[in-house]
């Protein structure tokens, strides 16, 4: 900020809300305007039963919370960040080989669609090759090798996003008693979804069809990757 | 005692070829000019890309490889002419050092899909070998 000088690294001579005094942003005109609050009477009239209570009352339509807390807390200060999006790297190109690092399939070689509006990225082994699914995945967790598989041709369903990969709402856990008297059975796993398994084999038409193109590259996408003797990642080229 | 009694079969002398080991001109050849002391010589490699300059002993090493006719302190150009007469560049990529240098180096560079191609290659040499053996042994 140019007005508040700096007077050791990243330390303003203003304070936050000096800075904001003088940038005077606050005299500028707005944009937008707030919608009217429709106006709601700050009283209404109930009807209330019994002989003796005369038939109608007038109660506050808001009612007031019985309880306040007896000290002051002081609210914390709400944060205006937001995350942004992780940037890409650039190496990292649709049909790029990524060699995953952790989690369940770590050590796999699998094939990177697209980065999704979270930041993660969308890859897939291909199933029917490696049996990794379509997944997503922290960029962060992956090294990314100079070979790809050309796809430009190839077009991601919409619908494939971060909702797509959401857990279904749970049902809740059932009463503890229910849970024992199912005779300790281990809960029925539930199938796999259809639409799911039928979109898994449509992208990865798409992407077999790509890497068969190249010799032996789907006998490479089925092994995994490892470090032998002598190997060092960071004085390996990807 | 000259060069011809010892045991020694490379010897600091104008004309050798030598490997440099260190500085932005690490790996490639030059030729030794001129013997400065016991510690550096004047070296150059008008044709392997190295400028004149003086360099120190502790980062070359010397080659098999001599230019013959090689005067004492001659300039780029005699340099550069003895070089082509008698083809030593040529004689150093056929050496088998050289030649194992250039493999070593392409294999480092090679990307995750090549290592994984020639992994594939390797086994299928074992097995023309494996066979060709057993073959042998059976004749």
């Amino acid at each position: 900020m140019a007005r508040s000088k700096e007077v050791a690294p990243s330390v303003g001579r203003l304070s936050r809300s000096q800075v904001f005094a003088r940038r005077g942003l606050y005299k500028g005109l707005k944009k937008t305007e707030k919608p009217a609050a429709s106006e709601v009477a700050a009283t209404k009239e109930v009807q209330v039963g019994g002989e003796k209570n005369g038939g109608k009352r007038v109660v506050p339509t808001a009612k007031a919370s019985r309880f306040y807390p007896a000290e002051d807390v002081r609210q914390p200060k709400k944060s205006r960040k937001t995350p942004k999006p992780a940037h890409l790297r650039s190496s990292i190109t649709p049909g790029t080989i990524l060699i995953l690092l952790a989690g369940r399939f770590a050590g796999k070689r699998v094939v990177f669609l697209k980065q999704l509006d979270s930041g993660l990225l969308l890859v897939t082994g291909p199933f029917k090759l490696n049996g990794v699914p379509l997944r997503r995945v922290n960029q962060a967790y992956v090294i990314a090798t100079s070979t790809k598989v050309d796809l430009a041709e190839f077009k991601l369903d919409e619908k494939i996003n971060d909702a797509y990969f959401k857990k279904p709402a749970s049902k809740g856990p059932g009463s503890a008693e229910a849970e024992f008297f199912s005779e300790g059975k281990p809960k029925e796993k539930e199938a796999f979804p259809e639409s799911k398994s039928a979109d898994q084999k449509t992208v990865d038409g798409a992407v077999i069809a790509a890497v068969k193109k190249t010799e032996t590259l789907a006998k490479y996408l089925k092994a995994t990757f490892g470090l032998s003797k002598g190997q060092f990642p960071h004085a390996l080229t990807f | 005692m000259s060069a011809a009694d010892s045991t020694f079969k490379r010897f600091v002398e104008v004309g050798r070829v030598v490997l440099l080991k260190s500085g932005p001109y690490e790996g490639h050849i030059a030729i030794i000019c001129e013997i400065i002391d016991h510690n550096r010589a004047i070296i150059d490699g008008p044709t392997t890309g190295v400028p004149r300059q003086s360099f120190p002993f502790r980062h070359l090493t010397l080659t098999p490889l001599q230019l013959t006719k090689l005067p004492r302190a001659a300039g780029s150009g005699t340099v550069k002419k003895q070089i082509e007469a008698e083809g030593i560049i040529e004689k150093w990529t056929k050496s088998s050092w050289a030649q194992k240098r250039a493999a070593i180096a392409k294999r480092r560079s090679l990307t995750d899909f090549e290592r994984f191609t020639v992994m594939l290659a390797k086994k299928v040499r074992t097995d023309h070998v494996r066979k060709a053996v057993k073959a042998a042994g059976k004749a």
